[in-house]
């Protein structure tokens, strides 16, 4: 029986070695391309940021981000909003002034989920804007709920108003079948999309009541821009 | 390596040849997933190309340096690096590309085209001829999904580059842009590629089709 040829033995100092050396190689890179982009992407962040606010608030002119917590509203950091809280964006008018606030609500739509963000108007406790900020809806179907003008008069003032004890919202957003809209805070899905007409509805209604009782009460504290 | 190859040889290897998509049929996840426009397919083409090249090239500088034992992890680890540099290249380009491009980019990784190179060719073979070699299979590759990306946007949105093509009056064809599009016209080109093959093996009745691969 032949044996097969003796193949040199890799002592295990070496592997570690070599891999220790690629892994400082490679971590470097890694490092340095990540200092070098860091202001270019962040940049890049803000300015799509408020590219879909200002659409949803056409009003404004310029945008700071905050964080709703359990106990009160603060700027938001540079990071994810942390663990509980919701981030949402104060929209100020040329002036200074308050000219809305937008915030992002997702919920499970017909391929993945349909992040909207939303532009809330707190004197008039209405919704007053929708865009998208990510969707995989069927294109020439469930990506209508951009296009469809009959679908966005539903945002034009949707009622998001908080129920007297200023714990949940007077009457949850809703999603009805086409063309049955009764009351300001339904939705009047589109008809043949209304897989993702729910989740619109679905998605602003969870953001809402979590986040406008929070909200509402400090809103003296957004009025003076900082 | 038995008989020298010359560098363009090497190059042109992966652009016609053994194009990574229509002969070898690799890299089969982005090559659907990504091709709704040609725009998309230029940019993963590209992006992928770099990652080649570039993950090769320091692959077959280490040739001699990594044991054979811990190569596979040494090629993961050099691959995953060079997706994370263009990661965060295209993010500090363009946020939309960005999007459009989504999971995709990460999943450059997974390509097998990459590991397939560095394994195959880039560890035996010196830097230079290592990187043309890797340039044309990533060339090829971005020939292909752009093959596949045009006509599915020109039929699926009547569109090429963004650029409208048939006036306000077509209607699009909208399956092309969704997933089983991909899959057809993948497969019309595979066909065209196969009779093209198959004229070219009648005349050389000698010259054997190289074998097709897994897909990732």
């Amino acid at each position: 029986m032949k044996t097969p040829p003796e193949t040199p033995i890799t002592s295990s100092a070496a592997m570690i070695r070599a891999l220790g050396l690629i892994a400082a190689i490679c971590g470097i890179i890694i490092v340095g391309v990540y200092e070098v982009t860091l202001n270019a992407v962040n940049a890049n962040r803000k300015i799509a940021l408020e590219r879909q606010v200002f659409k949803v608030l056409p009003g404004a002119k310029s945008v700071q981000a905050y964080d709703a917590l359990a106990g009160g509203i603060a700027p938001a950091g540079n990071h994810d909003a942390p663990a509980g809280a919701v981030r949402f964006y104060a929209a100020y008018d040329a002036a200074g002034k308050l000219a809305g606030i937008a915030a992002e609500g997702a919920s499970a739509g017909y391929a993945d989920q349909v992040r909207v963000l939303y532009a809330y108007d707190p004197d008039k406790q209405v919704i007053t804007g929708l865009g998208v900020v990510a969707m995989r809806e069927t294109p020439g179907i469930g990506d209508k709920i951009l296009v469809d003008q009959a679908f966005l008069q539903n945002f034009v003032a949707l009622d998001v108003a908080l129920a007297a004890d200023m714990k949940t919202l007077a009457n949850a957003v809703k999603t009805v079948k086409h063309g049955t809209k009764a009351h300001p805070w339904e939705i009047d899905a589109i008809s043949g999309a209304t897989v993702t007409s729910k989740a619109v509805g679905r998605g602003i209604n969870e953001s809402a009541q979590t986040l406008l009782p929070k909200l509402l009460p400090n809103i003296a504290q957004l009025r003076r821009p900082s | 390596m038995s008989t020298p190859v010359s560098n363009f040889d090497e190059f042109m290897d992966g652009l016609w040849k053994q194009n990574p998509i229509f002969v070898m049929v690799l890299g089969m996840c982005p090559t659907l997933a990504v091709t709704v426009s040609a725009i998309n397919a230029i940019s993963m083409g590209l992006a992928t190309t770099f990652v080649l090249a570039a993950s090769c090239f320091l692959v077959s500088l280490l040739r001699h340096a990594i044991p054979k034992e811990v190569r596979i992890a040494s090629y993961i680890v050099i691959i995953a690096t060079f997706v994370t540099v263009v990661d965060y290249a295209i993010q500090a380009m363009s946020l939309d590309l960005y999007e459009a491009l989504g999971a995709y980019i990460k999943l450059i990784v997974a390509n097998c085209v990459l590991l397939g190179r560095a394994e195959a060719h880039a560890a035996k073979n010196p830097p230079l001829p290592a990187t043309l070699n890797a340039m044309g299979m990533g060339l090829g590759f971005t020939l292909g999904l752009l093959a596949i990306g045009a006509v599915r946007e020109i039929l699926g949105a009547g569109a090429l580059f963004g650029i409208s093509l048939f006036g306000p009056h077509f209607q699009p064809w909208v399956i092309m842009v969704l997933p089983p599009g991909g899959f057809f016209v993948l497969a019309g080109w595979l066909i065209v590629f196969a009779a093209f093959r198959m004229r070219k093996t009648r005349q050389q009745p000698s010259d054997t089709p190289s074998s097709a691969g897994a897909n990732a």
